[in-house]
Protein backbone atom coordinates (compact mmCIF):
# COMPACT_ATOMS: atom_id res chain seq x y z
CA UNK A 1 0.00 0.00 0.00
CA UNK A 2 1.04 3.62 -0.77
CA UNK A 3 2.69 5.38 2.33
CA UNK A 4 2.23 9.19 2.58
CA UNK A 5 4.23 11.40 4.76
CA UNK A 6 2.32 13.29 7.23
CA UNK A 7 3.48 16.61 8.57
CA UNK A 8 1.91 17.85 12.12
CA UNK A 9 1.95 19.15 15.22
CA UNK A 10 1.16 16.68 18.62
CA UNK A 11 1.83 18.33 21.94
CA UNK A 12 3.25 21.50 20.39
CA UNK A 13 6.35 19.62 18.69
CA UNK A 14 6.56 19.34 15.49
CA UNK A 15 6.13 15.67 14.12
CA UNK A 16 6.50 13.77 10.39
CA UNK A 17 5.98 10.07 9.63
CA UNK A 18 4.58 8.36 6.90
CA UNK A 19 1.16 6.79 6.92
CA UNK A 20 -0.06 3.88 4.98
CA UNK A 21 -3.08 4.74 2.82
CA UNK A 22 -6.62 4.37 5.19
CA UNK A 23 -4.54 4.24 8.33
CA UNK A 24 -6.62 5.42 10.95
CA UNK A 25 -5.67 8.38 13.05
CA UNK A 26 -5.44 6.39 16.04
CA UNK A 27 -3.15 3.55 14.74
CA UNK A 28 -0.62 6.60 13.31
CA UNK A 29 -0.18 7.65 16.61
CA UNK A 30 0.27 4.18 18.35
CA UNK A 31 2.27 2.80 16.05
CA UNK A 32 3.89 5.27 13.86
CA UNK A 33 4.44 8.31 16.45
CA UNK A 34 4.36 5.76 19.38
CA UNK A 35 1.90 8.04 21.94
CA UNK A 36 0.51 5.63 23.38
CA UNK A 37 -2.22 8.09 25.30
CA UNK A 38 -5.09 8.03 22.72
CA UNK A 39 -6.77 3.80 23.15
CA UNK A 40 -8.34 1.80 21.39
CA UNK A 41 -11.50 0.67 22.51
CA UNK A 42 -14.34 -0.11 19.53
CA UNK A 43 -12.92 1.00 16.35
CA UNK A 44 -16.74 2.60 15.38
CA UNK A 45 -16.81 5.73 17.19
CA UNK A 46 -19.05 4.72 20.43
CA UNK A 47 -16.71 4.52 23.10
CA UNK A 48 -14.68 7.78 22.69
CA UNK A 49 -11.28 6.46 24.43
CA UNK A 50 -9.66 7.62 21.09
CA UNK A 51 -10.57 11.30 21.49
CA UNK A 52 -7.96 13.78 20.67
CA UNK A 53 -8.48 17.65 19.78
CA UNK A 54 -7.29 18.51 16.22
CA UNK A 55 -7.44 22.57 16.19
CA UNK A 56 -9.07 22.97 19.07
CA UNK A 57 -12.25 20.31 18.75
CA UNK A 58 -12.33 16.63 19.90
CA UNK A 59 -12.27 14.50 17.29
CA UNK A 60 -12.51 10.27 17.47
CA UNK A 61 -8.87 9.07 16.34
CA UNK A 62 -10.26 5.84 15.08
CA UNK A 63 -12.86 7.15 12.30
CA UNK A 64 -10.21 9.90 11.01
CA UNK A 65 -7.37 9.03 8.19
CA UNK A 66 -4.41 9.76 9.53
CA UNK A 67 -3.64 12.64 6.61
CA UNK A 68 -6.25 14.37 7.50
CA UNK A 69 -4.19 15.84 10.43
CA UNK A 70 -1.41 17.04 7.65
CA UNK A 71 -0.89 20.53 9.01
CA UNK A 72 -2.83 20.71 11.86
CA UNK A 73 -2.17 20.79 15.61
CA UNK A 74 -3.11 17.57 17.39
CA UNK A 75 -2.92 16.97 21.37
CA UNK A 76 -3.46 14.30 23.13
CA UNK A 77 -3.29 13.19 26.70
CA UNK A 78 0.26 12.58 26.92
CA UNK A 79 0.52 16.09 26.26
CA UNK A 80 -1.15 17.42 29.38
CA UNK A 81 1.36 16.90 31.99
CA UNK A 82 3.91 19.89 31.62
CA UNK A 83 6.08 19.37 34.09
CA UNK A 84 3.74 18.66 36.64
CA UNK A 85 0.31 17.29 36.32
CA UNK A 86 -2.44 19.42 34.80
CA UNK A 87 -5.01 20.44 37.36
CA UNK A 88 -7.59 17.93 35.42
CA UNK A 89 -5.52 15.11 35.87
CA UNK A 90 -5.03 16.30 39.57
CA UNK A 91 -8.55 16.63 40.36
CA UNK A 92 -9.19 13.11 38.29
CA UNK A 93 -7.11 11.45 41.04
CA UNK A 94 -8.42 13.34 44.21
CA UNK A 95 -12.25 12.51 43.01
CA UNK A 96 -11.40 8.78 42.44
CA UNK A 97 -12.10 9.57 38.46
CA UNK A 98 -10.19 6.97 36.96
CA UNK A 99 -10.84 3.38 38.08
CA UNK A 100 -9.30 0.76 35.21
CA UNK A 101 -8.23 4.24 33.86
CA UNK A 102 -9.18 3.25 29.90
CA UNK A 103 -11.49 5.78 29.15
CA UNK A 104 -9.16 8.49 31.15
CA UNK A 105 -7.62 10.15 28.40
CA UNK A 106 -10.26 10.41 26.05
CA UNK A 107 -12.37 12.23 29.14
CA UNK A 108 -9.33 14.29 29.66
CA UNK A 109 -9.72 15.61 26.41
CA UNK A 110 -13.24 16.21 26.39
CA UNK A 111 -12.90 17.95 29.43
CA UNK A 112 -9.97 20.03 28.54
CA UNK A 113 -12.16 21.58 25.38
CA UNK A 114 -15.43 22.12 27.49
CA UNK A 115 -12.75 23.67 30.39
CA UNK A 116 -10.75 25.93 27.37
CA UNK A 117 -14.26 27.36 25.91
CA UNK A 118 -16.18 27.70 29.06
CA UNK A 119 -14.42 28.55 32.35
CA UNK A 120 -17.51 27.79 34.57
CA UNK A 121 -19.85 24.61 33.23
CA UNK A 122 -22.76 23.70 34.66
CA UNK A 123 -23.36 20.02 35.58
CA UNK A 124 -25.28 19.38 33.13
CA UNK A 125 -22.65 21.46 30.47
CA UNK A 126 -20.37 18.52 31.71
CA UNK A 127 -22.50 15.74 31.20
CA UNK A 128 -23.28 16.42 27.61
CA UNK A 129 -19.27 17.49 26.93
CA UNK A 130 -18.70 13.63 27.92
CA UNK A 131 -21.15 11.94 26.34
CA UNK A 132 -19.48 11.01 23.42
CA UNK A 133 -17.05 9.71 25.95
CA UNK A 134 -17.97 6.16 27.82
CA UNK A 135 -16.83 5.08 30.93
CA UNK A 136 -17.49 1.53 32.55
CA UNK A 137 -16.19 2.02 35.90
CA UNK A 138 -16.97 4.95 37.78
CA UNK A 139 -20.85 5.91 37.20
CA UNK A 140 -19.90 8.70 35.67
CA UNK A 141 -20.05 10.83 38.85
CA UNK A 142 -16.54 11.13 40.42
CA UNK A 143 -15.60 12.24 36.95
CA UNK A 144 -18.28 14.83 36.74
CA UNK A 145 -17.32 16.35 39.90
CA UNK A 146 -14.01 15.69 39.17
CA UNK A 147 -14.25 18.76 36.02
CA UNK A 148 -16.75 21.21 38.05
CA UNK A 149 -13.88 20.67 40.90
CA UNK A 150 -11.26 21.84 38.65
CA UNK A 151 -13.57 24.73 37.25
CA UNK A 152 -13.95 26.20 40.64
CA UNK A 153 -10.35 25.66 41.78
CA UNK A 154 -9.20 27.76 38.51
CA UNK A 155 -12.16 30.28 39.31
CA UNK A 156 -10.98 30.82 42.69
CA UNK A 157 -7.04 30.73 41.60
CA UNK B 1 -8.00 0.22 -0.80
CA UNK B 2 -6.89 3.06 -2.74
CA UNK B 3 -7.37 7.05 -1.26
CA UNK B 4 -8.22 9.88 -3.82
CA UNK B 5 -8.11 13.50 -2.44
CA UNK B 6 -9.38 16.25 -4.92
CA UNK B 7 -8.99 20.05 -5.00
CA UNK B 8 -12.69 20.86 -6.52
CA UNK B 9 -15.79 18.80 -6.13
CA UNK B 10 -15.88 19.03 -9.73
CA UNK B 11 -12.89 16.84 -10.00
CA UNK B 12 -14.52 14.65 -7.25
CA UNK B 13 -17.36 14.13 -8.98
CA UNK B 14 -15.66 12.64 -12.32
CA UNK B 15 -13.85 10.64 -10.20
CA UNK B 16 -16.65 8.54 -8.61
CA UNK B 17 -17.98 5.09 -9.71
CA UNK B 18 -19.05 2.09 -9.06
CA UNK B 19 -16.36 0.91 -7.21
CA UNK B 20 -15.81 3.92 -5.14
CA UNK B 21 -17.49 5.81 -2.46
CA UNK B 22 -17.41 9.66 -0.87
CA UNK B 23 -16.15 10.17 1.97
CA UNK B 24 -17.24 13.19 4.17
CA UNK B 25 -16.83 13.05 8.13
CA UNK B 26 -16.46 9.93 8.03
CA UNK B 27 -18.00 8.77 11.03
CA UNK B 28 -19.81 5.95 8.93
CA UNK B 29 -17.25 5.24 6.11
CA UNK B 30 -14.03 4.85 8.23
CA UNK B 31 -16.32 2.52 10.06
CA UNK B 32 -15.87 0.47 7.24
CA UNK B 33 -12.33 1.18 6.49
CA UNK B 34 -11.02 0.42 9.75
CA UNK B 35 -13.08 -3.28 9.18
CA UNK B 36 -11.52 -3.78 5.72
CA UNK B 37 -15.02 -3.87 3.84
CA UNK B 38 -14.96 -0.46 2.13
CA UNK B 39 -15.31 0.04 -1.99
CA UNK B 40 -12.09 -0.12 -3.36
CA UNK B 41 -11.81 3.70 -4.04
CA UNK B 42 -12.54 6.40 -1.53
CA UNK B 43 -12.94 9.60 -2.79
CA UNK B 44 -12.26 12.69 -0.78
CA UNK B 45 -12.41 16.31 -1.75
CA UNK B 46 -11.01 19.55 0.09
CA UNK B 47 -13.09 22.01 -1.97
CA UNK B 48 -13.78 24.90 0.67
CA UNK B 49 -17.64 24.90 -0.90
CA UNK B 50 -18.44 22.03 0.89
CA UNK B 51 -17.59 23.80 4.47
CA UNK B 52 -19.85 26.68 3.50
CA UNK B 53 -22.86 28.30 4.81
CA UNK B 54 -25.27 30.99 3.28
CA UNK B 55 -27.94 32.21 5.33
CA UNK B 56 -30.49 34.92 3.67
CA UNK B 57 -33.53 36.40 5.30
CA UNK B 58 -35.99 33.43 3.53
CA UNK B 59 -33.51 30.70 2.98
CA UNK B 60 -30.23 29.05 3.65
CA UNK B 61 -27.80 26.45 1.63
CA UNK B 62 -25.38 24.54 3.28
CA UNK B 63 -22.11 23.11 1.59
CA UNK B 64 -22.62 19.44 1.82
CA UNK B 65 -19.28 19.37 3.64
CA UNK B 66 -21.00 21.08 6.78
CA UNK B 67 -20.57 20.08 10.65
CA UNK B 68 -23.23 19.35 13.07
CA UNK B 69 -20.59 21.76 15.10
CA UNK B 70 -20.95 24.39 12.26
CA UNK B 71 -24.29 24.64 12.69
CA UNK B 72 -24.67 24.70 16.08
CA UNK B 73 -21.75 27.87 16.21
CA UNK B 74 -23.70 29.61 13.42
CA UNK B 75 -26.33 32.33 15.30
CA UNK B 76 -28.55 32.41 11.78
CA UNK B 77 -29.30 28.66 12.11
CA UNK B 78 -30.63 28.77 15.65
CA UNK B 79 -33.53 27.05 14.79
CA UNK B 80 -31.75 23.99 13.55
CA UNK B 81 -29.51 23.88 16.77
CA UNK B 82 -32.03 21.15 18.38
CA UNK B 83 -31.26 18.99 15.22
CA UNK B 84 -28.19 19.35 15.11
CA UNK B 85 -27.52 18.69 19.15
CA UNK B 86 -29.04 15.64 18.53
CA UNK B 87 -27.07 13.60 16.75
CA UNK B 88 -23.78 12.09 18.13
CA UNK B 89 -21.84 12.84 21.15
CA UNK B 90 -19.55 15.94 20.68
CA UNK B 91 -16.77 14.26 18.66
CA UNK B 92 -19.35 13.04 16.51
CA UNK B 93 -21.30 16.59 15.75
CA UNK B 94 -17.07 17.79 15.14
CA UNK B 95 -17.12 15.40 12.40
CA UNK B 96 -20.64 14.22 10.97
CA UNK B 97 -21.68 16.39 8.20
CA UNK B 98 -24.88 17.36 6.67
CA UNK B 99 -24.45 14.99 3.37
CA UNK B 100 -23.37 12.39 5.25
CA UNK B 101 -26.70 12.47 7.28
CA UNK B 102 -28.63 12.33 4.19
CA UNK B 103 -27.02 8.60 3.13
CA UNK B 104 -26.65 7.35 6.42
CA UNK B 105 -28.87 4.18 7.54
CA UNK B 106 -31.15 4.20 10.27
CA UNK B 107 -30.99 4.34 13.06
CA UNK B 108 -29.05 7.47 11.53
CA UNK B 109 -30.03 10.39 9.53
CA UNK B 110 -31.72 12.37 12.15
CA UNK B 111 -30.38 15.50 10.41
CA UNK B 112 -32.32 14.64 7.02
CA UNK B 113 -35.44 14.13 8.41
CA UNK B 114 -35.17 18.22 9.55
CA UNK B 115 -34.16 19.19 5.68
CA UNK B 116 -36.97 17.09 4.43
CA UNK B 117 -39.86 18.32 6.87
CA UNK B 118 -38.53 21.95 5.49
CA UNK B 119 -39.02 21.10 1.81
CA UNK B 120 -34.87 21.27 0.82
CA UNK B 121 -33.17 20.81 -2.65
CA UNK B 122 -30.23 19.15 -2.92
CA UNK B 123 -27.52 20.24 -5.47
CA UNK B 124 -25.44 17.74 -7.14
CA UNK B 125 -21.84 18.12 -7.95
CA UNK B 126 -20.96 18.69 -11.27
CA UNK B 127 -24.60 19.23 -12.40
CA UNK B 128 -26.85 22.00 -13.07
CA UNK B 129 -30.03 22.74 -10.70
CA UNK B 130 -31.36 20.99 -7.86
CA UNK B 131 -33.43 18.31 -6.85
CA UNK B 132 -35.65 17.83 -4.39
CA UNK B 133 -34.86 15.83 -1.31
CA UNK B 134 -37.80 13.61 -0.98
CA UNK B 135 -36.55 12.49 -4.82
CA UNK B 136 -32.99 11.92 -3.45
CA UNK B 137 -34.02 9.99 -0.26
CA UNK B 138 -36.39 8.12 -2.12
CA UNK B 139 -34.00 7.28 -4.23
CA UNK B 140 -31.53 6.03 -1.77
CA UNK B 141 -34.36 3.84 -0.06
CA UNK B 142 -34.38 1.98 -3.43
CA UNK B 143 -31.06 1.64 -4.07
CA UNK B 144 -29.46 1.98 -1.14
CA UNK B 145 -26.85 4.54 -1.94
CA UNK B 146 -25.70 7.00 -4.42
CA UNK B 147 -22.50 7.39 -6.97
CA UNK B 148 -23.58 10.98 -7.25
CA UNK B 149 -21.99 13.24 -4.98
CA UNK B 150 -23.62 16.54 -3.07
CA UNK B 151 -22.62 19.17 -3.16
CA UNK B 152 -25.06 21.33 -1.44
CA UNK B 153 -28.39 21.77 0.85
CA UNK B 154 -30.65 24.33 -0.06
CA UNK B 155 -34.02 25.14 2.22
CA UNK B 156 -36.62 27.80 2.59
CA UNK B 157 -36.23 29.37 6.33
CA UNK B 158 -39.55 28.73 8.18
CA UNK B 159 -40.79 32.85 8.08
CA UNK B 160 -41.71 31.47 12.03
CA UNK B 161 -39.31 29.92 13.54
CA UNK B 162 -42.27 28.27 15.77
CA UNK B 163 -43.82 26.43 12.72
CA UNK B 164 -41.13 24.17 12.62
CA UNK B 165 -40.45 21.46 15.49
CA UNK B 166 -38.48 17.95 15.87
CA UNK B 167 -38.02 15.75 18.17
CA UNK B 168 -35.94 12.93 18.38
CA UNK B 169 -37.01 9.58 20.42
CA UNK B 170 -34.02 7.87 21.94
CA UNK B 171 -33.70 5.43 25.00
CA UNK B 172 -30.39 6.98 26.23
CA UNK B 173 -29.89 10.73 26.47
CA UNK B 174 -27.63 12.59 26.03
CA UNK B 175 -26.38 10.25 22.78
CA UNK B 176 -28.35 7.67 22.43
CA UNK B 177 -29.29 6.69 18.57
CA UNK B 178 -32.94 7.21 17.39
CA UNK B 179 -35.67 4.87 17.94
CA UNK B 180 -37.62 7.57 15.09
CA UNK B 181 -36.94 11.00 14.78
CA UNK B 182 -39.98 13.60 13.51
CA UNK B 183 -39.81 16.80 12.39
CA UNK B 184 -42.86 18.98 10.76
CA UNK B 185 -42.82 22.24 9.33
CA UNK B 186 -46.43 23.70 9.79
CA UNK B 187 -46.62 27.31 8.11
CA UNK B 188 -49.79 29.17 9.26
CA UNK B 189 -51.66 31.57 7.06
CA UNK B 190 -54.83 33.45 9.07
CA UNK B 191 -53.93 30.87 11.57
CA UNK B 192 -54.77 27.91 9.46
CA UNK B 193 -52.06 25.51 8.28
CA UNK B 194 -50.61 25.90 4.53
CA UNK B 195 -48.46 23.61 3.02
CA UNK B 196 -47.78 21.19 5.69
CA UNK B 197 -44.55 18.76 5.64
CA UNK B 198 -44.12 16.28 8.33
CA UNK B 199 -41.22 13.54 8.07
CA UNK B 200 -40.19 10.56 10.17
CA UNK B 201 -36.79 9.14 10.18
CA UNK B 202 -35.75 5.84 11.45
CA UNK B 203 -39.88 4.58 9.93
CA UNK B 204 -38.53 3.44 6.18
CA UNK B 205 -35.47 2.65 4.25
CA UNK B 206 -34.99 6.12 4.50
CA UNK B 207 -36.61 9.17 6.00
CA UNK B 208 -39.31 9.76 4.65
CA UNK B 209 -43.12 12.19 4.72
CA UNK B 210 -46.49 11.04 6.14
CA UNK B 211 -48.76 12.39 3.27
CA UNK B 212 -51.55 11.08 5.90
CA UNK B 213 -50.81 12.96 8.06
CA UNK B 214 -50.24 16.21 6.16
CA UNK B 215 -53.67 15.64 4.84
CA UNK B 216 -55.16 15.60 8.17
CA UNK B 217 -53.25 18.83 8.83
CA UNK B 218 -53.77 21.19 6.07
CA UNK B 219 -56.03 23.73 5.94
CA UNK B 220 -56.91 23.41 10.10
CA UNK B 221 -55.92 24.86 13.16
CA UNK B 222 -52.94 23.33 14.83
CA UNK B 223 -55.56 22.47 17.86
CA UNK B 224 -56.50 19.67 20.06
CA UNK B 225 -58.77 17.86 17.37
CA UNK B 226 -56.63 18.16 14.53
CA UNK B 227 -53.64 16.63 16.59
CA UNK B 228 -55.99 14.12 17.93
CA UNK B 229 -57.19 13.03 13.91
CA UNK B 230 -53.27 13.28 13.08
CA UNK B 231 -51.62 11.20 15.98
CA UNK B 232 -54.56 8.39 15.20
CA UNK B 233 -52.54 8.45 11.08
CA UNK B 234 -49.32 8.41 12.21
CA UNK B 235 -48.35 5.01 11.45
CA UNK B 236 -50.13 5.36 8.53
CA UNK B 237 -47.88 4.10 5.04
CA UNK B 238 -44.92 3.99 6.75
CA UNK B 239 -42.40 0.83 6.82
CA UNK B 240 -40.51 0.76 9.85
CA UNK B 241 -37.58 -1.41 10.13
CA UNK B 242 -36.98 -4.16 13.39
CA UNK B 243 -33.86 -3.48 14.54
CA UNK B 244 -31.91 -4.12 17.88
CA UNK B 245 -33.54 -0.76 19.26
CA UNK B 246 -37.36 -1.47 18.22
CA UNK B 247 -39.44 -3.53 16.39
CA UNK B 248 -41.22 -2.53 13.43
CA UNK B 249 -44.79 -3.37 15.32
CA UNK B 250 -43.10 -1.03 18.26
CA UNK B 251 -42.07 1.91 15.90
CA UNK B 252 -45.52 1.64 14.24
CA UNK B 253 -47.92 1.38 17.64
CA UNK B 254 -45.57 4.37 19.68
CA UNK B 255 -45.49 6.99 16.27
CA UNK B 256 -48.98 8.42 17.48
CA UNK B 257 -47.62 9.19 20.51
CA UNK B 258 -44.72 10.80 19.92
CA UNK B 259 -46.14 12.64 16.46
CA UNK B 260 -48.97 14.09 19.56
CA UNK B 261 -46.20 15.32 21.88
CA UNK B 262 -44.24 16.83 18.72
CA UNK B 263 -47.93 18.68 17.70
CA UNK B 264 -48.54 19.46 21.51
CA UNK B 265 -45.31 21.34 21.62
CA UNK B 266 -45.17 23.23 18.63
CA UNK B 267 -49.17 24.28 19.69
CA UNK B 268 -47.74 25.77 22.68
CA UNK B 269 -45.29 27.49 20.72
C1 LIG C 1 -20.99 7.12 17.85
C2 LIG C 1 -21.86 7.59 16.73
C3 LIG C 1 -23.08 8.16 17.00
C4 LIG C 1 -23.89 8.62 15.98
N1 LIG C 1 -25.09 9.19 16.30
C5 LIG C 1 -25.88 9.65 15.32
C6 LIG C 1 -27.13 10.26 15.63
O1 LIG C 1 -27.51 10.37 16.80
N2 LIG C 1 -27.89 10.71 14.62
C7 LIG C 1 -27.51 10.60 13.32
O2 LIG C 1 -28.24 11.05 12.45
N3 LIG C 1 -26.34 10.02 12.99
C8 LIG C 1 -25.51 9.55 13.95
N4 LIG C 1 -24.34 8.96 13.63
C9 LIG C 1 -24.05 8.67 12.23
C10 LIG C 1 -23.22 9.70 11.48
O3 LIG C 1 -22.21 10.24 12.30
C11 LIG C 1 -24.03 10.87 10.94
O4 LIG C 1 -25.16 10.39 10.28
C12 LIG C 1 -23.23 11.78 10.02
O5 LIG C 1 -23.99 12.91 9.67
C13 LIG C 1 -22.66 11.12 8.80
O6 LIG C 1 -21.86 12.05 8.15
P1 LIG C 1 -20.31 11.81 7.76
O7 LIG C 1 -19.85 13.05 7.09
O8 LIG C 1 -19.53 11.33 8.88
O9 LIG C 1 -20.51 10.64 6.70
P2 LIG C 1 -19.46 9.70 5.97
O10 LIG C 1 -19.10 8.57 6.86
O11 LIG C 1 -18.36 10.49 5.37
O12 LIG C 1 -20.41 9.18 4.80
C14 LIG C 1 -21.61 8.47 5.10
C15 LIG C 1 -22.32 8.12 3.79
O13 LIG C 1 -22.75 9.30 3.11
C16 LIG C 1 -22.16 9.39 1.82
N5 LIG C 1 -21.84 10.80 1.60
C17 LIG C 1 -21.22 11.63 2.48
N6 LIG C 1 -21.16 12.87 1.98
C18 LIG C 1 -21.74 12.82 0.76
C19 LIG C 1 -21.97 13.79 -0.27
N7 LIG C 1 -21.59 15.06 -0.13
N8 LIG C 1 -22.58 13.36 -1.39
C20 LIG C 1 -22.98 12.08 -1.55
N9 LIG C 1 -22.79 11.12 -0.61
C21 LIG C 1 -22.18 11.49 0.52
C22 LIG C 1 -20.95 8.50 1.87
O14 LIG C 1 -20.58 8.05 0.61
C23 LIG C 1 -21.42 7.39 2.78
O15 LIG C 1 -22.20 6.49 2.08
C24 LIG C 1 -23.49 8.49 14.64
C25 LIG C 1 -22.23 7.94 14.34
C26 LIG C 1 -21.42 7.49 15.37
C27 LIG C 1 -20.08 6.92 15.03
S1 LIG D 1 -11.99 3.54 19.67
FE1 LIG D 1 -12.61 5.35 18.73
S2 LIG D 1 -14.54 5.66 19.60
FE2 LIG D 1 -14.02 3.72 20.40
S1 LIG E 1 -12.26 4.11 34.60
FE1 LIG E 1 -12.53 2.18 33.65
S2 LIG E 1 -13.66 2.75 31.89
FE2 LIG E 1 -13.62 4.58 32.96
Amino acid sequence: MAKKPVTFTLNGSDRAAFAEEGLNLLEFLRRGIGDLSPKYGCGQGACGACTVIIDGETHLACLTMADAVHGRKVETASGLANGKVHPLQEAFMEYFAAQCGYCTPGMLMSAKVLLDRNPSPTRADVIEAISGNLCRCTGYEPIIDAILATANMRARA
Amino acid sequence: MRVESYGTLAEAARAMGPDAVFMAGGTLVMRDVNAGTAASRIVRSADPALREIRASGDGFSLGAGVTMAQILAHRDLAFLAPVARAVGGPQVRNMATIGGNIFAHHPYGDFAVALLALGSRVVQAGQGGARSLDDVLRERGRSGGSSAIIAAIEAPRPRDPRAFGFLKVSRIKPKGVSVMSLAAHLPLEGGRIRGARVAFGAMGPAPLRSAAVERVLEGQRLDATTIARAAQLAGDGLDPPTDALASAWYRREVAGAHLKRLLEKMERG
